[in-house]
This record gives C-alpha cells, sequence and structure tokens, in this order.
C-alpha cells in the first residue's frame, strides 16, 4: 500500500477564453521513504498536480480523479476542515521561491512555533525549544538568535532552510518539494538537496521533488516520473531512466543535458509545450518529436507496461524488439 | 529613527510658513474686516473707522501686519480674539477636546466597520456581498455630508425620536469638565442618565463624520487585501492547514495594513474638515463650529491660529503614520 496514491487525476483551469486542461489523467504512487522526482518543461503540470492534492490550487480550477488517496485516507471526500488537520502536518509542502513564500510581517520564529501550535497544540516553552531543535536539525547556526530575525533579514538559502523547518515541524509522513533549489545559487542548492536527503534519512518521510533539472534528479530521485503537457509519459527508476530512456521526449531531455553533449553544440527540443489551442490530435509531444509519424499524429498512444516505464509512445526507444503496434 | 524624525520635522518649515501665508491672506481676501462686521447695519463714521484701525493695527502695510503675526506665532502668541477678548490659544484647547472627543469617536467608527468589511469584500470577491458593499461605500463616499445628517436627524431624530438633535449632553445635566471630554466628564460625575446622555448625542454626528471614513477604509482595505491574497506567503500559510480566518484575518490583514493605515491618516485631515460641517450642523461646541463663526465673525486672529493649530496637527498625525509602518511591516523599518 503506497502512502500517496493517485489515479487519472485531471486539473481543469477556467480561463478567459475555455477550460485549459493542466493535468491529463495522471497516475502517481510515492512510498514511504521513497524519492520520487516529477521532471517536464514549464507547463507540463507537474506542480499543479501537486497543489491539487494539498488542495491549494485557486477556486478557478477543477479537480476530478478516480483516486487521491494518502496514508490510507481518502483526499477527495476529505471536507476542508479534515483536511487542514492534515496538510502542514502529515503532508507538507516547501515552494520554489523562499524569499517571497514567507511572511515579510512576521518572525521565522513566529512563524515555525505558530504550525506548531496548531498542529501539536505545545506550550509556549516547549515550542521554543523545538523550534531551536528544528534550526539545529536544518543546519541554522546560532538558532536561538535566528528565530527572531525576519525573512528579509535572511539569505535566501537560509530561508529555504525556515521554509523546510517549518514543513517538517510536525514530522510529516510525506513533504513535497516543489522546485526548492530553482531560486538558489548553485553551491546553495546542493547543500539543500543534501539536506532533504538527510533529512529522509532520519526521518524516514516520503519525498517528492518537483523539478526540471535533470541534474538535480540524477544527485537525489529514486524513481523518476516524466510529465509533459500534463501527462505522465515515462516513469522508472533513476538508474534504468538515465540508461535507457523508453520515450523518445526523456531521451531528447536526457541529450540536452550539458554533462552528455558529444557536439559543440548542445542539442536542444525545438518548439515549446503544446497550450491550450495547439493541443495535437495525437500524440502531444508529436509535433516536436523527431520519431513521429503519420499514426503518432492521429492517434493518442496508450501508456506501455511497466517492463518500458510505462510510456506513451508507439515506438518506444532501447528496446529490443519493437512493440508491435 | 531619530534622524528620521528630524528630517522630517524639517519639512515641517516650508508648510508652517505656507499656512500662515495663506490663512492671513485668504481671511483677508474675504469682502469686509472685522470692524465693518462689529459695527453692523448702523454702519460707522469714517474717523471712528480710522480710529479703531489704527488701534488694531490693520492701518499699516499688509507685509508689516504679516510680519507681525508670524514673528508672534513663532514666540507662542496666536493673538488675542476680536471678539471675545480671550487668547486664540485658550479658546483652541478650551473646544479642542469637544472635536478630539466627536473624531476619535467618528475614526473608531470607521476602522471598526470598515476593515472587517475590506476583508470580507476581498474575501468574497466578486459575490454579492462584495458588490453590495463597495457600492454602498461608493454611496458613502460621494454623498454630501450636510444632506446625510439633515436626513438623518429626519429619520432618527424627527421620525423615530431616538436621538437628540444637537448639543453634547441633555440640558438637565450640568458638572464640572475637568478633562473637556463629555463620555469621561459624564461618567466621573455620578449623575445618573448622565453618560447615557452624552452616549445619546455622540451617536449621529459620530455617524455623519465617520462615513467618508468608513468608506475610504472599506475600499482600500479591500483592494490592499486583494493583493496580499495573491502573495507566496499565503499559499505557504494555506500549505501550513491554518483555517481561514487565521489566514485573512492575521497574515493577511497584517501586510494589507499598510496601506490602510496611509489613508487613515489622510482621513484625519478629512476628519477635521469634516468636522466643521457636522459641528455647525449639531451645534457641536468644537473648533469646527469656533473657525465657521469667526470667519463670519471676521476674526482674523481666530481664523488663522485654527487654520495653523489644525495643519499642525494633521502634520503631526501623518509624521505618527510614518512612523507606525515600520512598526507593522519590519522590512520598512530598514529603509
Amino acid at each position: 500500500m503506497s502512502l500517496l496514491r493517485i489515479r487519472n487525476l485531471s486539473v481543469e483551469f477556467a480561463t478567459a477564453s475555455g477550460r485549459f486542461r493542466a493535468v491529463d489523467g495522471v497516475d502517481q504512487d510515492v512510498d514511504e521513504g521513497e524519492i520520487l522526482a516529477i521532471v517536464g518543461e514549464s507547463g507540463s503540470g507537474k506542480s499543479v498536480s501537486m497543489l491539487a492534492v494539498m488542495g491549494l490550487l485557486p477556486w478557478t480550477a477543477t479537480v476530478t480523479a478516480d483516486e487521491v488517496s494518502f496514508d490510507g485516507q481518502d483526499l477527495l471526500a476529505m471536507d476542508a476542515a479534515a483536511r487542514r488537520k492534515m496538510i502542514g502536518k502529515d503532508l507538507a509542502m516547501i515552494f520554489q521561491e523562499p524569499m517571497s513564500s514567507l511572511n515579510p510581517c512576521f518572525t521565522v520564529g513566529w512563524q515555525i512555533r505558530e504550525a506548531l501550535r496548531i498542529h501539536l497544540g505545545m506550550g509556549r516553552r516547549e515550542r521554543q525549544a523545538r523550534a531551536i531543535e528544528l534550526f539545529e536539525q536544518v543546519g541554522i547556526p546560532d538558532p536561538e538568535k535566528r528565530l527572531g530575525a525576519f525573512p528579509h533579514q535572511l539569505s535566501g538559502g537560509m530561508n529555504q532552510r525556515v521554509m523546510i523547518a517549518m514543513a517538517i515541524a510536525c514530522k510529516p509522513k510525506l513533504l513535497i518539494a516543489d522546485e526548492p533549489t530553482t531560486a538558489l545559487d548553485v553551491t546553495i542548492q546542493a547543500q539543500i538537496l543534501d539536506l532533504l536527503t538527510a533529512l529522509r534519512d532520519e526521518t524516514g518521510m516520503g519525498l517528492v521533488l518537483i523539478t526540471h533539472d535533470m541534474g538535480v534528479v540524477a544527485e537525489t530521485a529514486e524513481r523518476v516520473s516524466v510529465q509533459y503537457a500534463g501527462q505522465k509519459i515515462e516513469e522508472q527508476r533513476v538508474g534504468p531512466l538515465f540508461r535507457t530512456p523508453h520515450h523518445p521526449y526523456t531521451a531528447a531531455l536526457l541529450d540536452a543535458l550539458p554533462e552528455r553533449a558529444t557536439e559543440k553544440h548542445l542539442p536542444t527540443i525545438p518548439g515549446v509545450v503544446p497550450g491550450q489551442f495547439d493541443r495535437p490530435e495525437g500524440c502531444l509531444f508529436s509535433p516536436r518529436c523527431k520519431f513521429a509519424d503519420a499514426k503518432c499524429k492521429a492517434q493518442v498512444p496508450p501508456a506501455l507496461g511497466p517492463d518500458l516505464g510505462r510510456a506513451r509512445c508507439f515506438y518506444p526507444l532501447n528496446t529490443d524488439e519493437r512493440v508491435a503496434s | 529613527m531619530l534622524n528620521y524624525v528630524l528630517a522630517r520635522l524639517l519639512t515641517f518649515i516650508p508648510t508652517f510658513i505656507g499656512v500662515t501665508l495663506v490663512s492671513f491672506s485668504f481671511i483677508r481676501a474675504l469682502p469686509g474686516d472685522p470692524i465693518q462686521v462689529m459695527a453692523g447695519e448702523r454702519g460707522i463714521s469714517e474717523e471712528r473707522y480710522a480710529e479703531l484701525a489704527a488701534q488694531f493695527g490693520y492701518d499699516r502695510p499688509i507685509y508689516v501686519q504679516y510680519w507681525d503675526y508670524l514673528t508672534g506665532v513663532l514666540q507662542g502668541d496666536l493673538g488675542v480674539s476680536f471678539v471675545t477678548k480671550r487668547p486664540v490659544w485658550d479658546e483652541f484647547f478650551s473646544l479642542f477636546p469637544a472635536t478630539l472627543e466627536l473624531s476619535i469617536c467618528a475614526m473608531i467608527f470607521a476602522v471598526a466597520l470598515g476593515l472587517p468589511a475590506g476583508v470580507i469584500a476581498a474575501v468574497n470577491r466578486g459575490k454579492f456581498f462584495d458588490r453590495a458593499l463597495m457600492s454602498t461605500a461608493l454611496v458613502g463616499y460621494s454623498m454630501p455630508i450636510f444632506w446625510w445628517a439633515l436626513l438623518l436627524i429626519i429619520v432618527f431624530s424627527g421620525n423615530l425620536q431616538w436621538t437628540p438633535v444637537s448639543g453634547r449632553i441633555g440640558l438637565q445635566y450640568y458638572f464640572p469638565d475637568p478633562t473637556g471630554f463629555m463620555l469621561i466628564d459624564s461618567l466621573a460625575s455620578g449623575q445618573k442618565g448622565a453618560f447615557l446622555s452624552a452616549v445619546r448625542h455622540l451617536i449621529l454626528p459620530t455617524i455623519v463624520l465617520g462615513t467618508i471614513p468608513l468608506a475610504v477604509i472599506a475600499r482600500q482595505t479591500r483592494s490592499a487585501m486583494l493583493e496580499v491574497l495573491g502573495e507566496d506567503y499565503i499559499r505557504t500559510a494555506r500549505a501550513k492547514g491554518l483555517t481561514p480566518a487565521r489566514i485573512n484575518g492575521i497574515h493577511a490583514l497584517r501586510n494589507a495594513l499598510i496601506p490602510v493605515v496611509t489613508v487613515i491618516g489622510l482621513s484625519v485631515g478629512t476628519l477635521l474638515a469634516g468636522a466643521i460641517l457636522t459641528e455647525t450642523i449639531f451645534s457641536w461646541p468644537g473648533i469646527g463650529k469656533w473657525m465657521v463663526d469667526s470667519i463670519f465673525r471676521r476674526d482674523y486672529p481666530v481664523v488663522q491660529g485654527g487654520l495653523l493649530l489644525v495643519a499642525v496637527l494633521v502634520m503631526v498625525v501623518n509624521l505618527i503614520v510614518d512612523m507606525l509602518y515600520g512598526l507593522i511591516n519590519p522590512k520598512i523599518r530598514k529603509r
């Protein structure tokens, strides 16, 4: 039984120009203590699907799914009050911009102690002690002094540590990190990723890492799910994914890694993710795929078996024999 | 902080001189002068007029008169009322508590209703409550204050007989007024029903004076809240599993308060201007009514002194408001 189980999740936004499907029939499983990376370009729906799990989407969004369950509880059937008891406690999330994700009007200590008071009902002394402990755990030096600081007095990396401390304050079973290192510089990125992995090892929580950085994936993840235009198009363990990607999109993403470049020019994927108005008939990647033929453009490819990474493709790569179509 | 306050106090100097100049020249630009007003319809002989003008110094060149006035003000001498012969300073401070009491009540009324109304409207953006509230606020803001006062008097004092029409307290009550604040003095007097009478006298003037600030505060709170509710830290607050009441009332409102405090500060000026009309309609013995009466009497020293004191008051309040920003949002403190 997986910790987080999502079946056929779709999210639609009502926009001024009609409905836009940001997430399209995504399945996802996260086990206890596992690190799952969700990779994709901007607009591939990776953040939106996790925001839907957290219940943080704006009112313009409509969420439909066959199943969304966390720790054996059905999130779809849950009312808002019951969900509030769960998120921030068992299910926590951190975000891309640490500087703007903390409230500028309150000290970071206040913001952490608030979470402890709301979910755990701790007393004043207990909260302060736990907050100091958390700051030490996420590697913030001089915690007693830093608790009294306002977010603008700390650096981006420090603020992300504060966010992490706040997220793990109530010992969550699953932490969703939405591009936690994108806004930070490279040395700090590595520190934050190490911290997240270390915290996973320490506490045994599951970790969902949303990123568009294949380097981050290689370093941190255990299993990888690749999303494109709202669909999950491939899923493999990290080693096999890097060695034998099955979907042409995954392969193209890997080819675009600077470390892998063999020629003078870095290979790129031409075009952009289809939007609201240029959604193709068949395979969503077909307009940008160098292997696509008439069939790809006309028919929607079904997901293949687990041995082929559940790739949504008629002509998966790195197979000994082409799957008969 | 100290440097900041000193720098701000320096900017008071040109404003201060400007106000003296404007008040000095405007009241003299009006046709007639105090001597003519005093003489009334019977008129006055040329010789007697010249004699009086010389006595009060009005025969001298205008710039000499201004210089006299300005040097007097800088020495703390605002002059003596032409009519009552009492120092302007004393008159101002004997009447000011009445205006202050009314203004404070009006401000409390405006903030107590305006803030929650703005928050609720922002949270329910686009829904019925939001639209109803914002159209009401627009009406409140656009309504002529004297007409609104008369309307309330007709309904609540005339038809329903719930509230008195004018004054600060019922005529049957008499007691010393050490503070000048009727609510406090009536309570201290221990006379039965005095406090209640003072409250009933305050209700209508408070509503009338507070209506425009209420409308402005409600609209400003709404738009500030709408902006703040889209911020990342509100998403964080929601991800913490906080209740909507806590998110809106604490996390969002604290950030939305900065522009709201600004309009509250600016409303002090509006309030004192509105006090002139409101006090006149309700025969409220405050500085508003005092100034209007003085203008009709061409009581030069009172008009000049009153305007100056009110202007200084508004400047000081705005300085305090600027210092409040840093308290609300520590990020501003750095600058």
